[in-house]
């Protein structure tokens, strides 16, 4: 008697495993197709177009005229600026505040689990609602951080200079907590021999923070960095509730008033392509990062 | 290494120890100070220097659910002691419930944007955890072509900007009418999350040995039984928290359900925010909305702290 696999016993009995993997996983590329790369494909078309989706006119083919016009405009290269702008800061914040954080966190503390719950609360809070009660905090009159700094009736949000900086400080706020749980999870695994090594050495901490810390850590921070990048690219709830100021409008906030207040919709499609390319681009240097840290 | 400590090395941990806890108070400030407007009586709400000290209340709750008006004239002795203590604390603040013909109290939008939020985001869980944990048993137990480049492809549909995607969405939808529809939001965010939920249920499904399937197997369970009666047992820990990450996010969205609803669908997202219209906005109402908001979502946090480092990382890092 020939002894066969479990897997092919298995089949013999019931579903051929080739189709239990074609019935669980094609439904759900299939969903994906269908609800995210067709009306990709759908708004690639309107984008050679000079569709107004408020009027019953019919689209004209205009052919690479929206992109042609789009990248010549200087208005559309300062929303870009505006953006760039609001990435550095608000990444640059977040890196600091939560690898600063998680250096300190990185010891014996009493309650350290309970701590740590606390800090990460900020980052799973709907960034709606954060922006909408950061106003309250950053009114000029009875807000408490003007309170707090004793700063009188400075303005944070009408204030054309300051208010990309507060829509950036409340981001800072919110996802220094993802920053600082990525990097306690890259310092948790820095061998501690190294550090003995280190100290019988006779090191100075400085000598041992950018030869063994930063170097090991290093993998998992590019990580954060990069995914706050994207999401600081495609930023939109928070500056879009906190201000309206024309120095705050990202990039998001640009198309969204093109395509659904302007409605421009064609040339909006194109701006969105525009953008997209951009998303993509970052998202293949995160996977290929994350894919690396997931091989160690 | 023995606990051989230097006493500057002592006094650095005192340092750090108390630079935390600062850390953490500050951090926690602003969701304190949105949570006690929740319960302060309007007129501290906005006070200079803020009030902290304060008798807690559960007016804004009650303005919070009610359609009140302005009253021209005080209500009568009788009037006030024939109504119930909610509507009386509305009479306090010189306004009354509005009620319909019948003599029924009229509610606020809140509590009908509160539950079209539990409807999308619950169904839109169970649709992506659901699809989800199957495509994920798929990838991890078999082998495929191009394995890979499907996976980046699910992943990389989760990264794309909504309003990227709400343009061509929006345009669709009212094609189809499903504009301002619990079933436009629940496809949107089943969309959305599936692709989390794939990455994230792939990691824990590997995490169970094969071998556990193989030997249902051997003893005569079929590939479909041994994924129902073996796998899924083992990976519910896994399934629980993606969903829970999964309806944090459907929760907390706010660009889509702002561009695709407006009034019988619309979510507390949108709806929250837009309380603070002209004039001078109540916020201990529209705090006490916020709290209740929030609510949810920090008792998911607790629940979800093991977990958390792997859901924000797709899985990526397990620790």
């Amino acid at each position: 008697m020939t002894r066969l696999d479990p897997q092919s016993r298995a089949a013999a009995r019931g579903m051929s495993d080739l189709s239990i993997r074609n019935l669980f996983i094609i439904p759900t590329i299939l969903f994906l197709i269908v609800f995210n790369i067709f009306p990709l494909l759908y708004s690639l078309g309107y984008s050679f177009t000079d569709f107004r989706a408020s009027t019953n006119a019919p689209a004209n083919f205009v052919g690479l005229q929206n992109y042609r016009e789009l990248l010549n405009d200087p208005f559309i290269w300062n929303n870009f600026a505006i953006t760039a702008k609001y990435v550095i800061v608000s990444v640059v914040g977040q890196v600091l505040v939560g690898f600063g954080v998680a250096m300190l966190l990185n010891r014996d503390i009493p309650f350290k689990g309970l701590l740590t719950t606390l800090l990460l609360l900020p980052m799973m809070l709907s960034m709606a609602v954060v922006g909408l009660f950061w106003k309250l905090l950053y009114d000029p009159s009875f807000g408490i951080i003007n309170y707090a700094l004793g700063l009188g009736r400075f303005e944070w949000l009408s204030n054309p200079d300051m208010a990309l900086y507060a829509v950036a400080l409340t981001d800072i706020w919110m996802w220094s907590p993802f920053v600082m749980l990525l990097s306690l999870a890259g310092l948790s695994a820095v061998p501690k021999h190294l550090y003995e090594a280190a100290a019988i050495d006779r090191a100075g901490p400085l000598y041992t923070f950018f030869r063994i810390t930063l170097p090991l850590v290093a993998p998992i921070l590019m990580i954060a960095i990069i995914f706050r990048t994207m999401e600081a690219f495609k930023t939109f709830d928070l500056a879009y509730i906190l201000t309206s100021q024309p120095t705050t409008e990202v990039i998001s906030i640009r198309l969204y008033k093109m395509a659904f207040q302007e409605w421009q919709t064609g040339r909006s499609c194109a701006l969105a392509y525009i953008v997209l390319i951009m998303v993509l681009a970052i998202t293949n240097i995160y996977v290929k990062y994350l894919n690396k840290v997931k091989e160690r | 290494m023995a606990a051989v400590r230097t006493s500057t090395e002592v006094a650095m941990n005192r340092v750090a120890i108390a630079a935390v806890l600062v850390i953490t108070l500050i951090f926690l400030a602003p969701i304190y100070w949105i949570a006690s407007t929740a319960f302060k009586p309007r007129n501290l709400s906005t006070t200079i220097p803020p009030t902290v000290v304060f008798t807690p209340e559960v007016s804004p709750f009650v303005k919070l659910f009610t359609k009140r008006s302005q009253m021209r004239q005080q209500p009568t002795p009788e009037e006030y002691e024939a109504a119930p203590w909610w509507e009386r604390i509305v009479f306090d603040g010189g306004e009354k419930v509005v009620r319909d013909g019948k003599g029924q109290v009229q509610w606020s939008p809140y509590p009908n944007r509160f539950m079209n939020s539990l409807i999308v985001a619950i169904t839109s869980t169970v649709l992506a955890v659901g699809m989800g944990t199957f495509t994920a048993y798929g990838f991890s137990r078999f082998k495929m072509k191009g394995e890979g480049d499907l996976l980046f492809f699910i992943l990389s549909t989760r990264m794309l900007p909504p309003v990227v995607v709400a343009i061509p969405m929006f345009l669709m939808y009212r094609a189809v009418g499903l504009n301002d529809t619990h079933w436009g939001l629940i496809i949107l965010y089943t969309a959305f999350n599936l692709s989390f939920s794939v990455w994230l249920m792939k990691g824990f499904i590997d995490e169970i040995p094969k071998e556990y399937e193989e030997a249902a197997l051997v003893d005569g369970y079929t590939r479909m039984q041994a994924f129902f009666k073996v796998v899924l047992p083992e990976a519910a820990t896994g399934i629980a928290a993606t969903a829970v990450f999964c309806f944090i996010t459907a929760w907390n969205e706010y660009a889509f359900a702002l561009i695709m609803t407006n009034r019988r669908a619309q979510t507390a997202p949108p709806f929250i925010p837009s309380q603070v219209g002209s004039g001078l906005p109540d916020w201990t109402v529209i705090a006490a909305g916020t709290f209740l908001f929030l609510l949810p979502v920090a008792i998911f946090t607790f629940l979800l702290r093991n977990h958390l480092l792997r859901g924000m990382s797709f899985g990526a890092i397990r620790k």
